[in-house]
């Protein structure tokens, strides 16, 4: 398949050319009350990129997809993302201006269908009116239909046809954690957030889903940041690596450099600070 | 024996023996039913869509209805009425949306369930305040509801249908078959029912939490309204309906919580079943007044066998 006879791409006009800066943050700090969750971070994605985070527990790696995607508001430092800058982004911005993300602890609509937790993913693309919708009448219907071509083929993709109409509550760990992804591809993002999309997957399904991952980055040319603790796997994904410990950044560069980064392998070990 | 038999035989023989009468007591209770699947209707809104069970359904009845009143009496046009009580319920929704529920995303379900319990005596408080207390009449009408009624020859005997009956159910099933529909189709339904799962999860996709509450709000606010014209042209506007609002409660016990058809068949059941119960059983050999407490019965029995209703969600939980 290839991304041009799909219906579904990342945006093109944003006139940034793969490699260029798609989203920098700078000199993050965000602290909840004493605690200090990250203590002035900066660093940047480039489009095309796949870009992980990784870091010991409570290093702070969640904290900064919630504040790129306005669910944490820091205290200091802007986010620049497709050359906006931005005190604190909102989650309704984020979402609207390109920014998707998958959850650690999935968090999917588990009462609703494969199928209609994914159709939830086009919310943003979809702006009939109200009054349309009331109906499911009209321009209404025939948007319904367009965006539902766009699910299956994302169904299609994932490998998902058969739960289509289960309910998402029924379905075991790794196929939730695939519905969330094309959730996630649904909205046909520019930066796509990845929290622990292999956490408790056995080995087969890590493969899959690392094969889903380098299609999405590949053929629909969709950027990625991803957190993740399985090092084999990062190391192979991951086109530049940034390393957080107790909330700073450590180390940040291309896997083999943040590899033998002497920092980097301190923090995992558990030197005395 | 005695007590056997007028447990066992003797109803169903009255019901074959009067036919008319028995009629009579299906249709009251086909009408009550309907007027318990709109107050349902309204729980179920807000439930589907905040995981909420919204406390202040029932003073939202009185209070709507008392603005209707309190407009006409204030010499304003009855049609017109109804418009500007839509625009309060509006401005309700609204405002609860800003200062209440905003501030509690992503707080406990039982926090926001005491934020409806606050808003209910805040509601009671601004009511009596603004319409004070006394009950006042339905302006029926004047709205152009039918108020006569007709008498029908069946099976030897009357069956009189009062027309605001007929009226009641006929918008009843409107509001209910138009609901299910938006609910379960549409792009806004299914962000509402998004919401209710998962604020965070429906925040990531770009689902905007306060217009989504708004929106239910003021739907809740609709079917208030019409609920509360429907129980007042009945009695009259008064604070008592608020209690008649918890009847909703075994309704919502049998059709479940999330369910808009399950509204409407646990209402019709409750309605059926309390009229029947009253007439054939409660009045002969408990002395009456069983309507008060039949169908909380009902529900608790509901409640041991089937806790997530007729149509509700079954809670799915993966250890």
């Amino acid at each position: 398949m290839n991304a041009h006879d799909t219906h579904l791409h990342s945006r093109t006009d944003d006139g940034i050319a793969p490699g260029e800066t798609l989203l920098h943050v700078d000199n993050i700090s965000l602290s909840f009350g004493g605690v200090k969750a990250i203590t002035d971070v900066s660093f940047d994605i480039l489009k095309g990129e796949v870009r992980a985070i990784i870091g010991p527990n409570g290093a702070g790696k969640t904290s900064m997809l919630n504040v790129i995607n306005g669910f944490y508001h820091p205290q200091e430092g802007t986010i620049t993302f497709r050359g906006e800058e931005r005190r604190r982004m909102r989650p309704y911005q984020a979402a609207s201006s390109g920014i998707s993300r998958t959850f650690q602890n999935v968090a999917l609509f588990h009462g609703m269908t494969t199928l209609d937790n994914i159709m939830a993913g086009r919310t943003l693309k979809m702006n009939k009116n109200f009054f349309w919708q009331m109906w499911r009448y009209g321009p209404a219907l025939d948007e319904e239909i367009q965006h539902r071509e766009v699910v299956e083929e994302i169904i299609d993709f994932l490998e998902i046809e058969a739960i289509r109409k289960e309910p998402v509550g029924t379905l075991p760990y790794g196929l939730q954690k695939r519905v969330e992804l094309g959730r996630a591809l649904a909205a046909e993002p520019d930066l796509l957030l990845l929290d622990e999309p292999m956490a408790g997957m056995n080995l087969e399904e890590k493969e899959d889903m690392s094969r889903f991952i380098i299609d999405v980055n590949q053929q629909y040319g969709t950027t990625i940041a991803l957190i993740e603790h399985d090092m084999g796997v990062v190391m192979d994904l991951a086109d530049r690596v940034m390393v957080l410990d107790y909330g700073k950044k450590i180390g940040d560069g291309l896997p083999h450099e943040v590899q033998s980064n002497q920092d980097v392998i301190d923090a995992y070990l558990g030197v005395a600070h | 024996m005695e007590l056997l038999y007028n447990i066992f035989i003797d109803p169903f023989v009255q019901m074959y023996s009067l036919p008319d009468f028995f009629l009579q007591v299906l249709w009251e209770g086909f009408v009550a039913g309907t007027l318990y699947s709109l107050i349902a209707l309204g729980f179920v809104l807000i439930f589907k869509a905040s995981g909420v069970f919204n406390f202040a359904q029932g003073i939202m009845v009185v209070f709507s209805a008392l603005t209707l009143v309190g407009l006409y009496a204030l010499g304003v046009p009855a049609y017109l009425a109804v418009v500007l009580t839509l625009v309060v319920m509006y401005g309700l929704a609204f405002s609860v949306e800003k200062l209440v529920l905003r501030h509690l995303v992503n707080q406990p379900d039982i926090i926001l369930f005491m934020s409806t319990i606050g808003l209910t005596y805040f509601l009671i408080g601004f009511g009596e305040l603004l319409f004070g207390g006394e009950p006042k009449a339905m302006i029926t009408e004047e709205l152009g509801l039918p108020t006569g009624d007709t008498v029908f020859d069946v099976l030897g005997g009357i069956v009189v249908i009062q027309h605001i009956d007929v009226a009641a159910a006929i918008i009843a099933f409107i509001l209910i078959a138009g609901l299910a529909i938006f609910f379960n189709k549409t792009r806004v339904g299914r962000a509402l029912r998004a919401v209710a799962d998962d604020h965070q999860a429906a925040l990531s996709v770009g689902i905007s939490l306060n217009q989504i509450w708004v929106i239910v709000w003021f739907t809740a606010g609709i079917v208030a309204l019409a609920t509360g014209i429907m129980w007042a042209a009945k009695s009259d506007v008064s604070f008592a309906l608020e209690v008649v609002a918890l009847k909703a409660l075994p309704v919502l016990v049998l059709g479940g919580f999330t369910s808009i058809p399950g509204a409407i068949i646990g209402g019709l059941i409750i309605g059926f079943g309390e009229k029947l119960f009253e007439l054939y059983w409660g009045a002969p050999l408990l002395g009456g007044g069983t309507d008060s407490w039949f169908a909380f019965i009902i529900a608790l029995i509901f409640l041991l066998y089937k806790p997530e209703g007729l149509f509700g969600e079954k809670l799915i939980e993966r250890i």
